[in-house]
């Protein structure tokens, strides 16, 4: 099948089939990332501007390496309050980033929906790097691929997912990403952490670490978010931890060849243990790793072919 | 209206003819390697490599290149072309790399192919092995092998099918509508 | 003289139902029989195959003057009041200076007697400037023409207060107007399955039922009426439900927007469904539609809330909250009609008598000597809705685009016609 979207908002809209496609093409990107020469001339003269309201270095290097080994020019706008208040609106902020005519924007802003204003305005592709609390289809992708790597196949695997859903674009795109295949997912967290009728996204629940951790194939972590508000929903960092750090004794409950993903930066000590965190077990550093050749699929899939 | 341009016994002959011919140019060679290109060209590839096996004994290297995130017309697409796995195997460096693809026309794909290949390493020398050279070339490309050499119009199509994929092997000529 | 042919006559205060003519003379109804002779009358309506009605009365409107006038002035509000079949609107007091004193009542009974199209009657604050502090001047403001008192917009969040605010009302016979909002909540949308998916901070419909129980077990203390505006949710239909069986001071009122819409409308983003309270669940708008067809919820009002394009064209957490709902919500409100809900006598019942009864104004009647405050409306013809075609400077709506079927047609208000399509 054929790519058509203009924008990637989010992984709900996207079919099982145009999933697979992004996976099966950061396939063949990543290994350009591991040679020599790590560039191609597949998006030569394309220009890809980074728009972050919200600071970000993982994310934005990662997007920036991703379009420059595709050649494409990159430039980064990092503001750092809301538009609103500066005075300028984000439609008129892409207004006139259109004008300069880039081929893709990618945005990432701590309000849901601020990716569908801008993508119903501007005629660029829009990636949406992380919106609010809403989705970040990369991230989902990356994890998605990186699960697809070490187990083969994504259909058959018990997942699950760890923190502070309620606030976790990464969570949420995960979950919406993942019940298009045939996977079980359980979503653990205090219940101040869990939005209410979270099973009707078609996942367990499960408020003890142990229960949640028992028979997993994948163990995601998910940090406390802080910058949303995340710290009020719990009594102390401390007590979070002592409830919901996954350490190395946990890991016994699951499969014996589980994988254990964060979406990154890590807390040490909060929401993982050095032990687990450096482990055989985890694989948060091919996360990184996979996340530019998905970025690349990304941005070569939306600007590749006519504008 | 379709014609037939070469059929299954012409293709099998013109196929050992090239095999000889690279093995009598590369002088028994220990760098040769093949690439095909795809998709067709891997097939073609596969069995010249059978050939080198059955007549000198030899496994030769071989390799499959996609060149799509080489392509110069990305931009003129409708939507992005899917692009799949490039698999080489072997380092290129110093190496004498035959490339195999099933027809030659603007020479467009070939310069493709080479970048590709140049940006993985450096090797001692390329060629170029066709089983249909139509002409009509857009850029100063030549076949070092060629099947056969057919000057095509430009509404003419070449298609080339094969046994692995199409499910016998025929070279046809038609009017594109 | 106005002669008004033809037309099917629907009057809900005397369950009249008949085809009959009605005459107008000055500012009041002078006949109403079969076939009137035209002789005399200045102007003939041909309402055949068309109804009419008492001109209906909405208690919950915001025109923004003084103070907002970019987003909606006296003079353009009334227009889209009378454009929606609409006579008598109360007007909300979070204006700029707020409502809370006689000065900017008299300011606003003077523009709406110069330039308002229809008639316009102001709701004062519960207290100085909203701001839940010192209850204003009650007194003052209803010689200067208030109904009723209201801080909407926001809750009186210190119930201590609220207590002597309803007790100081009483004695000069306000209603309460209530926003029940607790403002501890925060967010942007209902907690429930849509707010799942969006991701966007949610409130849950308890921070309505919480107060709407709050300030009814006040009223019933004190003894003073209240009535309780945009009830969203079935938590508080079912509390409604269990209250006006014993206490016969409380009222409520429900939006168009939450008997037709669901949270769904903002999975895009859209920010013309962004209101306060929010759009609800499916639950809770089927439970509203069960209100109205019981009779626990006794009238629509619109919560008309105009906003320029600006304040709408962002973020949604950031985007202004309210529906420019005036010229939609009587189409809206056939709805009901015609999805079986409600028969046309109800439905006329809650936006003409029962609006009147709380306020106690005399207007919402068809009767001979009464004012003549009437509307010619269909209930069939289907339109699509064009937010430019506003006659409101509001364009923020979410039915934008919607085929609705029932259209008012013809606007009588002291027997002038205000706005005719005829």
């Amino acid at each position: 099948m054929n790519w058509s979207r203009k924008d990637l908002l989010g992984v709900r809209e996207l079919s099982k089939e145009e999933i697979l496609l992004l996976l099966d093409t950061a396939d063949s990107f990543r290994d350009i990332s591991r040679r020599d020469i790590k560039k191609v001339p597949t998006l030569r003269g394309k220009t890809v501007i980074m728009l972050f309201y919200e600071p970000s270095t993982r994310t934005r290097v990662s997007f920036e390496i991703a379009a420059k080994r595709l050649s494409a020019d990159t430039i980064s706008i990092s503001t750092s309050t809301s538009s609103a208040v500066k005075g300028e609106t984000l439609k008129d902020t892409g207004r006139n980033l259109e004008s300069m005519r880039p081929d893709a924007i990618v945005i990432r802003h701590n309000m849901a929906g601020a990716p569908y204003i801008i993508s119903r305005i501007l005629n660029s592709s829009v990636v949406n790097a992380g919106d609010g609390a809403h989705e970040h289809p990369t991230q989902a992708l990356l994890d998605l691929f990186t699960m697809r790597e070490k187990k083969e196949t994504l259909d058959g695997l018990k997942i699950a997912i760890i923190g502070d859903i309620a606030h976790s674009r990464v969570a949420r795109s995960n979950i919406f990403a993942l019940r298009k295949f045939d996977t079980e997912v359980t979503c653990c967290g205090p219940p101040t952490m869990l939005p209410p009728y979270l099973e009707e996204l078609g996942v367990k629940v499960a408020y003890r670490l142990e229960e949640a951790v028992a028979d997993k194939d994948v163990i995601m972590m998910l940090r406390i978010q802080k910058e949303r508000g995340g710290t009020s929903f719990i009594p102390s960092i401390k007590e979070y931890s002592s409830l919901y750090c996954l350490k190395e004794a946990h890991l016994e409950k699951a499969r014996s060849d589980v994988i254990i993903m964060h979406p990154g930066p890590i807390n040490r000590g909060v929401e993982i243990s050095d032990q687990v965190a450096d482990g055989p077990y985890s694989v948060i550093l091919d996360q990184v790793e996979n996340g530019v050749a998905v970025r690349m699929a990304v941005l070569y899939l939306l600007s590749g072919g006519e504008t | 209206m379709e014609r037939v341009l070469l059929d299954e016994k012409a293709m099998e002959r013109i196929i050992t003819r090239i095999t000889h011919e690279i093995l009598e140019k590369s002088q028994g060679s220990k760098d040769l390697s093949l690439i095909g290109i795809r998709t067709r060209g891997i097939f073609l590839a596969r069995r010249i490599r059978e050939k080198i096996r059955e007549i000198e004994g030899r496994d030769m290297p071989l390799g499959i290149l996609d060149i799509t995130m080489y392509r110069d017309d990305i931009a003129k697409q409708k939507a992005a072309l899917a692009v799949k796995k490039t698999d080489i195997p072997f380092d290129v460096n110093n190496k004498i790399i035959v490339l195999v693809d099933d027809v030659l026309y603007t020479g467009r794909t070939t310069r493709a192919a080479i970048d590709a290949i140049m940006d993985l390493g450096r090797p001692n020398k390329i060629q170029l092995a066709v089983l249909v050279d139509r002409g009509s070339r857009e850029l100063p490309i030549q076949p070092d092998y060629t099947g056969v050499l057919y000057g095509a119009a430009t509404e003419e199509e070449v298609s080339v099918r094969l046994r692995e994929m199409d499910g016998k092997d025929e070279v046809l000529l038609s009017k594109s509508p | 003289m106005i002669l008004i042919r033809n037309g099917r006559v629907l009057d809900p205060a005397s369950c009249l139902d008949e085809v009959l003519d009605i005459l107008i003379d000055g500012e009041t109804i002078a006949r109403i029989d079969k076939k009137i002779a035209a002789a005399g009358a200045d102007q003939v309506i041909d309402a055949s195959g068309l109804l009419v009605a008492p001109g209906l009365i909405d208690v919950h409107t915001h025109l923004r003057e003084p103070g907002y006038e970019w987003k909606e002035t006296i003079a353009t509000g009334t227009m889209a009041a009378a454009r929606g079949g609409f006579t008598s609107i109360v007007c909300m007091a979070n204006t700029d200076p707020v409502n809370d004193n006689k000065s900017v009542t008299e300011y606003i009974m003077k523009k709406a007697r110069a330039e308002g199209a229809v008639r316009v009657f102001p709701c004062g604050a519960i207290t100085k400037g909203l701001k839940g502090e010192d209850l204003s001047e009650m007194a003052e403001m209803r010689e200067a023409g208030v109904v009723a008192i209201s801080d909407d917009g926001k809750s009186v969040r210190n119930s201590a207060l609220f207590l002597k605010a309803l007790e100081y009302a009483r004695l000069f016979g306000l209603p309460t107007i209530c926003h029940c909002q607790d403002e501890s909540f925060t967010g942007v949308v209902h907690e429930g399955h849509g707010s799942l998916i969006s991701g966007l901070d949610a409130v849950p419909p308890v921070a309505e039922e919480i107060m709407v129980q709050r300030d009814i077990s006040i009223a019933r203390y004190v003894g003073s009426p209240v009535h309780i505006t945009h009830i969203s949710t079935g938590g508080t239909v079912d509390i409604m439900r269990h209250e006006k069986g014993r206490s016969p001071l409380v009222t409520c009122d429900t939006c168009p927007h939450y008997f037709t819409l669901t949270d769904e409308a903002t999975l895009t983003y859209d920010t013309n469904a962004k209101v306060n309270p929010p759009l609800r669940s499916r639950a809770d708008v089927d439970a509203i539609r069960e209100g109205l067809r019981d009779g626990t919820i006794d009238m629509i009002a619109t919560d008309h809330a105009p906003h320029d394009p600006v304040s709408k064209e962002v973020e949604f957490n950031l985007a202004s909250s309210g529906i420019s709902g005036l010229e939609t919500a009587l189409a809206l409100s056939l709805s009901l009609v015609h999805e079986g809900v409600l028969d046309l006598r109800a439905l006329l019942a809650k936006m003409t008598v029962n609006p009147v009864r709380m306020l106690n104004l005399p207007y919402g009647e068809i009767a001979v000597g009464k004012p003549a405050d009437l509307i010619v409306f269909s209930d069939r013809a289907e339109w699509t809705v064009d937010r430019n075609a506003f006659l409101s400077k509001g364009k923020n709506t979410p039915f934008h685009g919607m085929k609705l079927r029932g259209r008012n047609l013809l606007t009588v208000v002291a027997g002038r016609i205000v706005y005719n399509e005829l």
